[in-house]
């Protein structure tokens, strides 16, 4: 149903964006590339066990190429990175991207999981709310909203871990898979795969051990949805053309969503966009605490260890994520407001 | 034979504090027939279209009284098989066109919603109905028009496409709650007169909310005076223009400006007229109030 209009809309955003795309990741860049270089703990110090000479050290500082000026490391580094060579990790000794591409589809089919949990979570109690306002209903989704809005979390995944993992383990507390399983995957999207392939074996194994933290990051989303669109819908059931609908004999539900849904989500669009990056960046203390291989675990493993390549390279990757996901909420935008068009 | 539409008594009140908004209020309408509600604001004439089209606000309590429509006792009936007899039988045209449409739906569908959802039309059938629609309120071009959205049309022709809508299912009854007041003087006498010219077309019961008596004595055939939610004159048009028998109407009438004298004409309602019809109405809900 996309009209030649639209298309051409899209397309305007995609071109308009890609400048201020660049100009935002080089920016992420060099910022990153100067606060690990200037905060103490020096990776070559990591490395060398005790008592290592002065001259072992400016040797492997040279061969990092550590002993250079700041400046002349970032343009050597981002040479490197126009050519899609991000360094070699201090750590393991291998690509920076790699490991970073290596653990990228992990954290985003963790994100995107939690992202369609805090959706559904959220739309459901927003529309709750709004179908029985006025009642005890709406009092409880209140709560509920509050609950969820004033628990960060990382304390969710501590409670889900207590809960379901150790009180009543009905859920895997650690990990991507179970790692018994023989694993036929080419990709590093094991979700996306297991679907593709049939293995539905494996995609509930998968399932099992991204429910809880992915449920976790969902929940503040999932409040400041439901409060946010709860709020909109309220204020669309008293505009004229809802009021006008009802007179033309549509029910109460058919009025939530035939009428005011569509013009209420749009404040809560840009809300997600905004809220999807904050989930992302949650996924690093929350793969942490599930032990799930992802970005954000990595990220802290390399600080840990002061892999400035490897450090830089994740930073610059999650910039990426974040610049993506808000072009293609402007897109979704245009998509769903006919006013966008046509300007 | 009794009226298409006929509102007996209805009294509602403002819930918490109890205060009547509507006091006793009765009035007929004959199929066919174009009725003006006439008051300033506040005196409830919009009111009375919301109660019977079922879209009180929720603060709002029908406290006693009845409204039949083609012969149903609406206060009395299903919440949903109201809902849909309304649809079928009655229509709205609002106030503001420039609100009143879906900013996020197509021109057609909004004019054949109801025949789909409500009525069960097939789909064709609903869109030949919408062109033939959109020729009835003049409108040029309507193949292109029925595929645009609300914020690409002007407001005097949202005015003509809501319209179209409220005619769609062939109602047999509509209000209009001053369908000109948010246009502009020109678009107004074509609004105006297009109402007219449907109405007379589908023969179509018409309940004309206004606070113009001018419009009035162009459209209606009778009148019912709101003062303060209460109807102090009920009247053909032609013997009220002749003599408005209730002292507010006559004030009323002689406060509406005349395009011969508008700087002499421009009299505020004589405040001992406002006195006497207040007191009217406080004597009006002591008794009310004593009856409960």
């Amino acid at each position: 149903m996309l009209s030649g209009s639209l298309s051409v809309l899209l397309l305007r955003i995609v071109l308009g964006r890609l400048a201020t795309m660049a100009i935002t990741l080089f920016g992420v860049a060099v910022i990153v590339f100067v606060v690990i270089r200037v905060v103490p703990g020096n990776p070559v110090a990591m490395m060398l066990p005790p008592g290592a000479t002065e001259a072992d050290i400016a040797r492997l500082n040279a061969l990092y190429g550590l002993d250079k000026s700041i400046p002349e490391q970032f343009v050597i580094w981002l040479g490197g990175v126009v050519q899609g060579d991000f360094g070699t990790s201090i750590s393991t000794r291998q690509p920076v991207l790699d490991l970073v591409l290596g653990r990228l589809p992990a954290t985003l089919e963790l994100s995107i999981f939690a992202l369609v949990l805090a959706v559904i979570i959220g739309g459901v109690m927003a529309l709750t709310g709004t179908r029985f306002r006025g009642t005890r209903t709406e009092g409880a989704v209140d709560v509920a909203n509050g609950v969820g809005l004033s628990v960060p979390d990382f304390l969710w995944g501590l409670v889900f871990i207590l809960l379901f993992g150790v009180l009543w383990p009905i859920f895997h507390i650690s990990g991507r898979i179970s790692p018994a399983l023989d694993l036929p995957f080419v990709t590093q999207f094991y979700v996306f795969e297991s679907i593709v392939r049939l293995r539905f074996d494996l995609w509930w194994d998968l399932l099992t051990h991204m429910f809880m933290p992915a449920l976790a990051l969902a929940i503040p989303l999932a409040a400041i949805i439901s409060q946010l669109l709860k709020q909109s819908l309220k204020e669309t059931m008293h505009l004229d053309y809802v009021v006008l609908a009802r007179t033309k004999g549509y029910g109460e539900n058919r009025v939530i969503v035939g009428e005011a849904l569509r013009n209420a989500v749009l404040p809560t669009l840009t809300l997600i966009g905004v809220q999807f990056t904050f989930l992302i960046g949650g996924t690093v203390i929350i793969e942490r605490l599930f032990s799930y291989e992802g970005l954000g675990n990595m990220a802290i493993d390399a600080v840990i260890n002061r892999d400035l390549p490897l450090i830089q390279g994740i930073v610059i990757v999650f910039a990426l994520i974040f610049t993506v996901v808000n072009l293609i909420v402007d897109m979704l935008y245009a998509v769903l407001n006919p006013r966008l068009r046509h300007a | 034979m009794s009226a298409f539409l006929e509102i007996e008594g209805l009294s509602a009140v403002l819930a918490g504090t109890g205060a009547r908004l509507l006091r006793s209020v009765s009035l007929a309408v004959d199929t066919g027939e174009v009725r003006g509600l006439v008051g300033e604001s506040g005196a409830g004439k919009s009111m009375i279209g919301k109660a019977v089209l079922g879209i009180l606000p929720k603060a709002v309590r029908v406290a006693e009284g009845a409204i039949r429509l083609d012969g149903h006792d609406l206060l009395a009936m299903r919440p949903a098989d109201r809902r849909r007899l309304i649809g079928s039988v009655a229509a709205l045209i609002p106030q503001d066109p420039l609100t009143a449409l879906n900013p996020s739906k197509r021109i057609g569908p909004q004019i054949t919603d109801r025949l789909v959802d409500i009525l069960g039309w097939g789909k064709a059938d609903a869109q030949a109905r919408a062109l033939e629609l959109l020729g009835e309120v003049h409108i040029e071009d309507p193949e292109r028009v029925i595929g645009r959205y609300p914020h690409e049309l002007s407001g005097g022709m949202r005015q003509r496409i809501l319209i179209a809508s409220a005619f769609a299912a062939e109602p047999r009854l509509i209000i209009a709650d001053e369908p000109t007041t948010a246009l502009d003087v020109t678009v107004q006498k074509q609004i105006l007169k297009l109402i007219g010219e449907m109405q007379a077309h589908h023969g179509t019961a018409l309940v004309f909310v206004t606070h113009d008596l001018g419009v009035v004595s162009k459209v209606c055939q009778s009148l019912s005076v709101l003062y303060a939610g209460k109807v102090v004159e009920d009247a053909r048009v032609a013997d009220f223009f002749a003599a408005p028998r209730h002292a507010y109407s006559r004030a009323l009438l002689a406060a509406t400006p005349k395009y011969t004298d508008p700087a002499a004409s421009l009299q505020p309602v004589d405040p001992s007229v406002i006195e006497a019809v207040t007191a009217e109405v406080a004597v009006a809900d002591r008794e009310w109030i004593h009856g409960r």
